[in-house]
């Protein structure tokens, strides 16, 4: 962990006004810094997954301001957001999200050419090294429909890896996975945080998860409580 | 700057569900194959019925009217003038058939840049004896170089040879039902009496049918020179001059400026098949109109098959978006897939139409009133493949339109949410 902050969120307040108003998020102001492992806890409803989509640029509707790697990001069109979500954020789901139609690699190597930086064959490179590190290698030729659930969380980190983004953001990354899964990505998380200093921000409700990260931030009714 | 990755995502997307992209894709190319089978058939058949009648009849026809002099002599006396004049018991002038000044006249058309092929013409009203019984017929003289370029003579002589008549001396080409009448056939002598009762054998060297049984059996063709020493005039008179203009639609004011010119009367080809025009003219907007139908109906095919895929693929758009993917790539994506279904499609449906214009034109299509057509007549315009795919193209684009707003409006944080 160093000091420079990678994410900062200051005084963010978000309403649903549909049927009626009600105030979900109120004046959540936290930083997160490089190479940190946070997670965020919570019980259900509490608004940490709305937080979570303020901050991955995904909701611009909110009050507040929103800083990513120092930048502000009030006042964009949504294909500067689209562009800083392909370069700065990675994103690991709960539910794995991968594109059936494409083959492990192709989903690995989306983001990167997309963020069109370097030429395909590096990407190729690049993204078969990442599923190497994942100790998935020799999947990269399925089809996405054709791994187990573990897989397919563990192809969907190494999309989240492939254009070394400036923060991961996962939302109940073990949420659907058996315990022996969970350990393996929990492992791979701290490996992540450890040798490659590579920023995280988890949102999930499972205690004993969020006990082994570097710091855990409450929430409770749209609050955060404790950090 | 996307444009590789955005097809091969496009791509992907359509092979991944290959059966329901073909579906959409044969509906645009059965309502293509149809839109050119059905039009190429039509129009078609349109110039053929057309060409029946319009073929064959000159654009201006220059000739003397039979009809009473609107010049009497009264009106040339100075003493009446300014009077009203009645005058009783007028009688036609039928003796001036023939156009004055022939020769200087062909010669005028000749140099004028607007005419591309003058025909001159003689009618003459004669009888053809057959024993005891006198068949009325018109023998008519013609140059028949000049009238197979121009009106396709050729086509309509059955058998024989039509420029035996310019070669033979006293030869004569027979409509199919005279021919029938006088029981003659090729080298027969028929004998022919004219109106001043003079009788002339000619030699048949040809039969002809023209479509129209009615016109058949009355008609017959010799060589101009051939009429004019039937009729004992000399080799300048001519009764008609038929005339080609490079613009049809010149035809009746050329008409009128020819009429006043050269002091005979003019009919242009406007006034003498009207019918026909307009004849043609419903049948195409007919035959366009279905073919456009058909264009529609496929088009709402690729519609909804856009929006069922729209509906399964919402996961993969929200995912798309998360990393990094904007609307405007989503909205290409989805407009690439439409497209594609729409020029695959749309080639294949110009390349069946083609064939299946090359199926109809096999067809047997015999018919006495038709000798020169063997087969359904199929026009192979270029203008409807051309309108074919442009259509096939704009019907996919305003296909896709809709759906592919929505794909690029999807909100990713709905979909993930409502896991």
């Amino acid at each position: 962990m160093n000091n420079i902050v990678t994410l900062q969120a200051d005084k963010i307040n978000k309403r649903f006004h549909d049927p009626v108003t009600v105030h979900v998020l109120k004046d959540i102001t936290f930083s997160v810094y490089g190479g940190e492992f946070v997670s965020v806890i919570g019980k259900s409803g509490c608004g940490k997954s709305t937080l979570l989509y303020i901050l991955s640029t995904m909701d611009t509707d909110f009050e507040g301001d929103l800083f990513i790697g120092g930048e502000n990001m009030r006042n964009r069109t949504e294909q500067q957001l689209a562009h800083v979500r392909n370069e700065k954020i990675g994103f690991v789901f709960q539910f794995h999200y991968l594109l059936s139609e494409f083959t492990v690699l192709d989903n690995v190597m989306l983001p990167g050419l997309k963020l069109g930086k370097f030429p395909e064959e590096h990407v190729r490179e690049q993204a078969l090294h990442k599923l190497d590190q994942l100790g998935i290698k020799k999947l990269a030729h399925k089809q996405a429909n054709q791994i187990s659930g573990g897989e397919k969380q563990r192809v969907s980190i190494a999309r989240a890896l492939i254009n070394d983004p400036s923060i991961i953001m996962c939302d109940e990354p073990t949420g659907n996975l058996d315990k022996v899964n969970s350990q393996i990505v929990f492992d791979i998380f701290k490996t992540l945080t450890q040798e490659f200093h590579q920023t995280l921000l988890v949102v999930t409700h499972d205690p004993e998860f969020a006990d082994k990260t570097d710091r855990i931030i409450e929430m409770e009714d749209g609050r955060i409580i404790k950090q | 700057m996307n444009v590789r990755l955005i097809f091969s995502i496009a791509r992907s997307l359509l092979f991944a569900r290959w059966r329901q992209t073909l579906v959409a894709a044969v509906g645009v190319t059965f309502s293509i194959t149809m839109f050119i089978a059905l039009l190429g058939f039509m129009t078609g058949l349109n110039d053929l019925l057309d060409g029946l009648v319009l073929n064959r009849t000159a654009h201006v026809r220059l000739y003397n009217e039979i009809k009473p002099n609107e010049a009497q002599p009264i009106s040339l006396s100075s003493t009446y003038k300014g009077s009203y004049h009645f005058v009783h018991s007028i009688k036609s002038v039928g003796s001036r058939q023939r156009i004055y000044n022939s020769g200087a006249i062909l010669q005028a058309l000749k140099k004028d840049e607007r005419v591309t092929g003058i025909a001159p013409k003689i009618s003459a009203q004669v009888f053809f004896n057959e024993g005891s019984i006198d068949i009325t017929g018109v023998v008519n003289g013609i140059d028949v170089y000049a009238e197979s370029q121009l009106f396709y003579f050729n086509d309509y002589v059955t058998s024989g040879n039509s420029t035996d008549i310019a070669i033979v001396s006293n030869s004569i080409i027979l409509g199919k039902g005279l021919a029938e009448k006088l029981l003659a056939n090729i080298g027969d002598v028929v004998q022919v009496t004219t109106i001043s009762q003079e009788r002339f054998p000619l030699k048949v060297v040809g039969i002809f049918q023209s479509g129209i049984q009615e016109f058949d059996k009355v008609q017959s063709y010799a060589s101009v020179s051939t009429v004019q020493k039937i009729l004992g005039e000399p080799n300048n008179y001519i009764t008609d001059i038929q005339i080609k203009v490079a613009d049809i639609d010149q035809a009746p004011s050329m008409g009128r400026e020819f009429a006043k010119l050269f002091n005979t009367d003019a009919e242009d080809i406007q006034t003498a098949n009207s019918q026909f025009e307009t004849g043609s003219f419903v049948r195409s907007l007919i035959s366009y109109a279905v073919g456009i139908t058909l264009l529609i109906v496929a088009g709402f095919g690729i519609y909804n098959i856009l929006n069922m895929m729209i509906y399964e693929k919402m996961d993969s758009i929200a995912i798309l978006k998360a990393t990094g993917f904007s609307g405007l790539d989503v909205n290409r994506i989805f407009m690439v897939i439409a497209l594609s279904i729409g020029l695959f499609g749309g080639v294949l449906g110009l390349l069946f139409g083609f064939l299946t214009s090359l199926a109809i034109d096999q067809i047997p299509f015999n018919t006495l009133a038709l000798p020169t057509i063997t087969t359904y007549p199929v026009n192979y315009s270029p203008a409807f493949y051309f309108i074919g795919s442009t259509f096939s193209i704009v019907t996919t684009y305003l296909a896709g339109w809709a759906p592919t707003r929505k794909a690029s409006k999807v909100d990713p944080v709905v979909i993930i949410r409502g896991k």
